[in-house]
């Protein structure tokens, strides 16, 4: 059925697809940032996949493009599940909201921003949501420091 | 120019009806809340940034201290992504999935009392409460026979479980299983034909099908909005498809609807425990993939394999194949989910948890906005929330 899905994405969007993917019977789809909201919105309307059940960031540094950001998504009807994931570079980490797709994204988005760094086009509530409004970096990416000297509680205090 | 229509007020993170460290921001029209908004992050521990730098057996402790009240399932949902990363799924020993079974649903019925007993407590109903946790205790005295702690047990492993159920338990959890019926009597007789009670859950913090799927509600909430979704039917994991047991839906969306489900579902769990303590029977507990479980201590002691084996794991850990997996299972709260990725090294390169209390939390204004201010601690304790996984 996941695998139908990406088939079904392939004919509809053609070079947008830039990547299957099957992982220990899991189906990853690989599509280009530019039409995330166009696949979205098929695979909601068309397709069924009616539910998001997770959206986060991957930072993959050192490779190009740096970012993937990847939508789990779930089929109440047939139980099944698929995978998108959407390339973002280090140079421009922005990507278009699906909040309009799946309202549930709001919060999700808000995460990937506050921790991973990526931008959200249109994004209704673009404000940090775990770390401190004042708060600087984005910690879940590979170049921030688990802790370290230069680092809260060690600041200053080690000689 | 100060708005002198509404009133904001802070109710939290200090308040004892949030459940924890939640605070939220309410707009006031007298007592009408205008507007609802949830400020999170103030028990953020990176649980997901200390995962990349630990061995996978390594990161176990850390799942338990999600949802505390429910840690059996966190374990769960991680030793089951880790397992399907590694591909070992159908290695595991009938022994081990019975035992999970078991100790998932018997942590249901626990998340489920902690449930009830702040629900109830909130809205005024006191008595309750201290049933509840009397029966709490029992289970928390069995989680301590069994994994030596009574919260964070972390007793699963990554192949199976860390030690064997001890003698006479399994005699000792259905005596308890055979009391809990008439003791969600008890509860059932204190609180359903209570008038206050009714007046304050009926009708409140009402959430249609098609908001709550919307919203990424899971769990509880969503099935009393009458969305028949369970994993354990749905998607099974760890033999669930063999148990007999109802999915409990209902359709009148409302605070009422949910209570009236999750006291079900303490029914279905009881049933569950049943028949797998029928189930149970003896035998190995862990999988026979020695590169990535550990040996029992007498091997550790007693053959040079062993030894070898338990050095590579503690000081380097295994190494699954480069790729990566998602499983969810089914919380008392809802879905919790693991996205493992591997870069083929002995720490995952990211884990992502999917939180149920999360994103249940983010249907609250939804719920509340409209509705009395009195009416958010009904929502907040119909929603289920612990902040420890909110926050991570």
């Amino acid at each position: 059925m996941s695998v139908q899905a990406a088939d079904k994405l392939k004919d509809k969007f053609g070079d947008t697809v830039l990547d299957t993917i099957e992982f220990r019977g899991e189906t990853t789809v690989v599509v280009k940032k530019e039409d995330i909201v166009a696949v979205c919105a098929f695979l909601k309307e068309e397709l069924g996949f009616n539910f998001l059940t997770d959206l986060c960031g991957v930072d993959y540094m050192g490779q190009d493009p740096r970012f993937m950001v990847v939508y789990h998504l779930y089929n109440i009807g047939t139980h099944t599940r698929l995978r998108i994931k959407a390339p973002v570079e280090e140079s421009d980490t922005r990507i278009d909201t699906v909040s309009g797709v799946w309202t549930t994204a709001n919060w999700m988005e808000r995460e990937t921003w506050d921790l991973m760094g990526i931008t959200f086009n249109n994004h209704p509530d673009p404000r940090r949501i775990l770390m401190p409004d004042d708060w600087e970096g984005h910690p879940l990416r590979k170049d921030y420091p688990v802790q370290g000297p230069d680092r809260e509680p060690y600041q200053d205090r080690l000689e | 120019m100060a708005n002198f229509e509404t009133m904001t007020i802070n109710m939290g993170p200090q308040h004892p009806s949030t459940h924890g460290v939640l605070r939220l921001v309410l707009e006031l029209d007298g007592e009408i809340v205008r507007k609802a908004t949830p400020h999170i992050g103030y028990l953020h521990r990176g649980i997901e940034k200390l995962s990349e730098h630990r061995t996978y057996h390594q990161i176990l402790p850390l799942t338990d201290r999600l949802d505390y009240l429910a840690p059996m399932h966190n374990n769960l949902g991680y030793v089951l992504a880790v397992e399907k990363l590694l591909g070992i799924t159908d290695q595991i020993p009938e022994r081990a999935q019975v035992v999970r079974v078991l100790l998932a649903e018997l942590t249901r019925l626990k998340s489920h009392l902690v449930w009830l007993a702040c629900h109830a407590l909130d809205i005024g109903a006191m008595t309750v409460f201290i049933y509840c946790f009397r029966e709490r205790e029992h289970i928390m005295n069995i989680y301590e026979k069994i994994s030596g702690a009574r919260m964070t047990s972390n007793y699963f492993r990554v192949g199976g479980l860390s030690a064997d159920l001890p003698a006479g338990l399994e005699k000792e959890i259905r005596d308890f299983v055979n009391t809990m019926p008439g003791h969600i009597a008890t509860y059932e007789g204190l609180l359903t034909g209570n008038k206050i009670w009714q007046k304050r859950i009926m009708g409140v913090g009402e959430i249609s099908a098609e908001d709550a799927i919307d919203l990424g509600v899971t769990g509880p909430c969503l099935r009393a909005s009458g969305v028949d979704w369970d994993l354990r039917r749905d998607q099974p994991y760890s033999g669930y498809e063999d148990y007999d047991f109802n999915v409990i839906v209902d359709d009148g969306c409302d605070t009422w609807a949910r209570y009236q489900c999750r006291l079900k579902e303490m029914h279905e769990a009881c049933k569950i425990i049943h028949q797998a303590l029928d189930k149970l029977k003896p035998g190995p507990i862990l999988a026979d993939v020695p590169k990535v479980v550990l040996p029992s201590k007498q091997d550790t002691v007693n053959s040079i394999e062993g030894l070898i084996h338990h050095f590579k794991i503690i000081s380097e850990g295994f190494k699954p194949d480069a790729g990566e997996v998602y499983v969810g299972v089914e919380n008392p709260k809802g879905e919790v989910g693991f996205y493992l990725v591997s870069d083929g090294s002995p720490r995952p390169y990211r884990m992502k948890i999917r939180p149920a209390s999360f994103i249940n939390l983010q249907a609250l204004p939804k719920m509340v906005e409209g509705s009395m201010i009195a009416d958010v601690v009904a929502v907040i304790g119909t929603l289920d929330i612990v902040l420890g996984e909110i926050d991570r």
